[in-house]
């Protein structure tokens, strides 16, 4: 599995409930969908962090950077080239 | 439109006072059909202001007043609240809730958690918690300000499953304090008084089925620099009027402002009623004397809050709604 698709499977399962991939589009707005509020944000930073190996500095906790899927993988690219 | 300044907040006390009180006893008779209220005091200005008004509305006979303290509450409280209770003539009762705290798991849960986030957290420690990061615009994130017995600060980052179980657990303290509110409500045949101001009740800064839950709420419209102007027209005691509002949750002091809003209570009230009535964050800007970008997160974190904390407002959502319920209520 590609990080995109974990990244995907894990916002599908621990906020929608689904496994059903069509449920959310790669680029649909999450929080300021409503999809997942500031709490879900810090269980998503921990997961990824986890995950990947990764340190989310305060400064990188942005809204733009956790706002849709590809806004996420983008992100954790970068994170895991630096 | 006249330039927004503090005196937007203004307005007349004395017709305010008989308004509310006016308003407080057809809601007990006609609305609740209680004999009488039930106020819960912490020798705040809120709950100060509440109990006076339900006295100005119903007399000091059909209003009961508690006292309920526990280990994190300051000696202070308990004392303004004594004096405004002797002031204004109500029954009183005092009830320690700390053993039925302790009994419940508040404290324990609550130091297990603050614990793994700070092992030598122990005996004779005091603690607070901290939110950062919303009014920059970053996501809020949660820190642990600890004070060790030798008076040494020590502040750590708290993670997400910590901060969840230490507010979990001092949730407690405010759902207890209303299990006995209510004890003494259903005896009485009384309706409970909820105390929060406009602030707290916009923004959600109360606790679900705790200090959140109540029958009437009788100055939930008014801001706080007016519940202190209300304060000091009713002629509460000086010790009540000048009381620092503080979360009095947390055995280190903690003001509200440090742990929830943006600004200190008198800003962020004039905040709140320019974002009401539509005045644009360049005029809040030059009335706080602030940027107009900090203006503007100003806003934004008015507005957050208000999205992250609908769920505290809901109440239990039915599958398929009950109409002829809702008409007879």
């Amino acid at each position: 599995m590609d990080s995109r698709q974990t990244i995907r499977s894990f916002i599908l399962k621990n906020f929608l409930f689904t496994d059903d991939a069509s449920a959310l589009a790669d680029d649909a707005a999450l929080i300021r969908g409503g999809i997942v509020d500031s709490t879900g944000v810090l269980e998503l930073i921990e997961f990824l962090e986890e995950r990947y190996a990764i340190r989310v500095a305060p400064e990188e906790m942005i809204p733009a950077h956790f706002d849709s899927i590809d806004a996420i993988d983008a992100f954790v690219a970068r994170k895991r080239q630096a | 439109m006249s330039a927004l300044t503090y005196d937007v907040l203004d307005i007349d006390y004395a017709g305010e006072a008989d308004r509310i009180a006016e308003r407080l006893r057809e809601i007990t008779a006609r609305t609740l059909h209680r004999r009488g209220l039930v106020v819960a005091i912490s020798g705040g200005i809120d709950s100060s202001c509440s109990l006076a008004l339900a006295v100005r509305a119903l007399g000091p006979q059909r209003v009961h007043a508690l006292i309920l303290p526990e280990r994190d509450s300051s000696d202070d409280s308990a004392v303004r609240a004594g004096i405004l209770a002797d002031h204004l003539g109500v029954r009183t009762e005092t009830v320690d809730i700390a053993p039925a705290l302790a009994a419940i798991g508040c404290y324990s849960a609550r130091d297990d958690a603050v614990r793994r986030a700070l092992p030598d957290y122990g005996e004779g420690w005091r603690f607070k918690i901290v939110i950062d990061g919303g009014i920059e615009g970053r996501i809020n994130q949660f820190r642990l300000v600890a004070e060790d017995p030798a008076g040494a600060t020590h502040d750590v980052a708290l993670g997400l499953s910590e901060y969840l179980q230490i507010v979990a657990a001092t949730n407690f303290k405010q759902r207890i304090r209303k299990t006995l509110e209510y004890y003494h409500a259903d005896r009485l045949n009384y309706g409970v008084v909820g105390t929060p101001n406009r602030l707290e009740y916009d923004q959600g800064f109360f606790v679900k089925n705790g200090d959140g839950a109540a029958d009437v709420k009788p100055i939930a419209h008014l801001y706080k620099s007016q519940v202190y102007g209300m304060a000091r027209f009713l002629g509460l005691p000086e010790r009540v009027c000048a009381a620092i509002p503080t979360t009095d949750t947390y055995s280190l002091a903690q003001g509200q402002d440090e742990f929830y809003f943006a600004l200190p209570y008198r800003a962020m009230d004039l905040a709140l009623w320019a974002l009401n009535h539509g005045r644009p964050a360049s005029e809040l800007a030059t009335a706080l004397d602030i940027d107009v970008t900090r203006a503007e997160a100003v806003y934004e974190d008015i507005r957050n809050k208000r999205r992250t904390t609908a769920y505290l407002h809901r109440s239990a959502v039915l599958v398929d709604p009950a109409p002829e319920r809702e008409r007879s209520a």
